[in-house]
């Protein structure tokens, strides 16, 4: 199933498949660590539209609703 | 002389690596942005001296703020690059270390925090690595020294490989993903409890009380080594020092040399804050009132930076920041303004957009005060009782607010979303965090006692010569009818450009009552930065932001005062 990553429950863990956004975006993100293929994990959603943090290669990373809303990401079967 | 710059990522130890190198100091950290300006050092190998340059951290050679534009720009005057890496997260590094390679200068790789790596269980076979790169690979702990002796070593080993071509965006990464593969064997690794604190100081549930738990502690401890500084060395001091002034009192007899190093007798006596002598409020105010809070906040500040928790407040702050126009990275200089303006400024640059570096830097200035304000407003306020005190303190809150919220509708511009890596937590090292905190202990007698002396001598001319009463006629409408002052605090005022710690200390011979005494102090860090922020927010702004923004300082100080008179003294 493939869902951005805020969609995910806190704690739970998936695959990233691709970086949905203008080329300025994508090597943002993968310039922090957030790539494709990588596993990524959702450790706190913050509310009222707040960041998230996620977890890529044991490394907590923080970013902003509307940026995390485009890591597509799909559970491996 | 060769030039050496030190690149690298965000917080991957490279102002610690500068240090060893050249022995001299700057201030380094556990967060990402530590470094926002270019330090220059020197250091002799072989029979050369070369200069060694410590570069602010950055993901790619494409800048996306200040701080990283600083780095590109010094990659260019570069003849040799130290590429220092974070070798417990090395496949990311080696983005910029590609692109590095590419450029077609000779560089030498130090895989920094190789004991943590070691810990955490990440194998690097240095030799694959050596043979994927093409140029020398040297593990080191920079905290410790551990292997500079090697990494000087093989600086003439540093080469740019004709290997490594320039690739696109997908073909680095491609490249990278082969190099890891070869290179690196990551052990699984259990949940620690340092990953527990972490996790739980950063969710919203468990992290906000943390954060008040944590800020509240921290501020009490800043007044009670504050407070403890001066009851039990700095007060006593001044009290073996009292026989002596006084006997030079004496000694000089009364005219201009008297009025200027002793300055007005109070009763008979010498009184260290209202006397406005240099060898007296001179030295009192800084030494004795200030110094010891300086103390206070930058050893807790130190520890609080090299622990790594800045990072997580600025993850839970970010909702509210962004009401402000700017994101929760935000709280990082304004963090670092309540110890010293200019610093909160400088730190501006790590945020990406215009109008973010405008409204957080003119939110500094208008309504952050620094350590050397509130140790005055404690000291003088504090004896009329902590509800003044608070008054004064929830006033700048709430105009930080406010300000905040109308300078994000009015400011024109993005406010783009966070994008912050959470370090790990460490422990502070006490010898970095003493080494830090009298750095700036040093810096802050450097620039401030020298201010000190000029605006105690500047008071002293300016009412010799009736400049005072001349100021205080022109500006009395303001003054008295508009902010229920008495005249004669417009000097005050004028003197805060200087200091505005003496500035405090300027008030209390006028015989307000301290709801006045409130008034004059909220507004003293309203109106107008002291020079040093001044100075500093002109480069970092440009004139014409600048003058924007002493015009909206200009402007909320006279809503805010109008309405304090209203509220507070009620006429």
């Amino acid at each position: 199933m493939e869902q951005p990553v805020t969609s995910l429950e806190t704690g739970n863990t998936a695959v990233i498949l691709w970086l949905e956004g203008g080329h300025w975006f994508q090597n943002k993100m993968r310039g922090i660590g957030i790539r494709e293929q990588k596993t990524i994990r959702l450790v706190a959603k913050h509310p009222f539209n707040g960041p998230i943090v996620v977890e890529v290669d044991g490394r907590e990373i923080t970013i902003g609703r509307r940026m995390a809303d485009h890591i597509i990401t799909g559970v491996p079967e | 002389m060769k030039k050496i710059v030190l690149m690298g990522n965000p917080n991957v130890g490279k102002s610690v690596v500068f240090s060893r190198l050249t022995g001299t100091n700057v201030i380094a950290s556990n967060y990402p942005g530590t470094t926002v300006d270019f330090s220059k050092g020197k250091m002799c190998f072989g029979k050369e001296g070369h200069e060694i340059i410590d570069a602010p951290g950055t993901y790619s050679l494409e800048p996306s703020n200040k701080a990283e534009e600083v780095a590109v720009e010094m990659f260019g005057q570069a003849d040799l690059i130290i590429d220092v890496a974070d070798a417990t997260n090395l496949e990311r590094n080696l983005y910029l270390t590609l692109q590095l390679l590419e450029q077609k200068k000779p560089v030498i790789l130090a895989l920094n925090m190789w004991d943590e790596a070691r810990h955490t269980g990440i194998i690097i076979d240095l030799k694959k690595l050596e043979n994927e790169l093409h140029i020398p690979v040297v593990p080191t702990v920079a905290l410790s020294g551990e292997g500079f002796s090697d990494l000087v070593r093989r600086f003439d080993e540093a080469r740019s490989p004709a290997e490594i071509e320039p690739m696109n965006d997908r073909e680095r990464w491609m490249k990278i993903g082969e190099i890891i593969g070869n290179v690196q064997q990551v052990t699984h690794r259990h949940h620690t409890l340092r990953d527990w604190i972490s996790e739980a100081s950063i969710r919203p549930l468990t992290g906000v009380p943390i954060a008040l738990v944590v800020i509240f502690t921290a501020l009490w401890l800043v007044s009670f080594i504050g407070e403890t500084l001066i009851t039990y060395i700095f007060d006593p001091l001044f009290t073996l020092y009292a026989p002596i002034v006084m006997s030079i009192s004496i000694w000089l007899g009364p005219g201009l040399l008297h009025e200027l190093l002793i300055g007005q007798l109070i009763n008979g006596e010498i009184d260290y804050i209202q006397s406005m002598g240099l060898l007296t409020t001179g030295l009192y105010v800084p030494f004795a009132m200030v110094l010891p809070y300086i103390i206070a906040f930058y050893s807790v500040l130190a520890v609080f930076e090299d622990t790594g928790y800045l990072p997580r407040l600025a993850t839970l702050s970010d909702t509210l920041f962004h009401r402000f126009g700017m994101h929760g990275f935000g709280i990082i200089p304004v963090f670092l303004g309540l110890g010293c303006n200019v610093p909160g400024v400088l730190a501006t640059r790590s945020l990406e957009t215009k109008k973010q570096r405008f409204i957080a830097a003119t939110l500094i200035a208008i309504s952050v005060p620094c350590m050397a304000k509130n140790a005055m407003v404690f000291g003088i306020l504090g004896s009329f009782g902590m509800v003044y005190v608070i008054l004064v303190f929830g006033t700048l809150f709430l105009v930080f607010v406010s300000s905040g919220i109308i300078l994000n509708r009015l400011i024109k511009g993005d406010s783009p979303e966070i994008c912050l890596e959470i370090p790990p937590y460490r422990k502070p090292d006490p010898l970095t965090v003493l080494k830090k905190t009298w750095m700036r202990i040093r810096w802050f007698l450097k620039e401030a006692i020298p201010f000190v002396f000029l605006g105690v001598l500047l008071i002293n001319v300016l009412y010799a010569v009736g400049f005072v009463e001349w100021l205080g006629g022109i500006f009395a409408p303001v003054i008295q009818g508009w902010f229920g002052l008495p005249q004669e605090a417009t000097t005050a005022l004028l003197v805060g450009f200087l200091r505005k710690d003496l500035a405090v200390g300027m008030l209390l011979p006028l015989g307000m009552s301290p709801l006045q005494l409130v008034i004059a102090t909220t507004l003293l860090t309203i109106y107008f930065p002291c020079v040093g922020t001044f100075a500093v927010m002109f480069r970092e702004l440009g004139i014409r932001d600048m003058i924007k923004a002493t015009a909206f300082m200009a402007g909320t100080a006279f809503v805010v005062g109008g309405a304090m008179r209203l509220i507070l003294l009620g006429i």
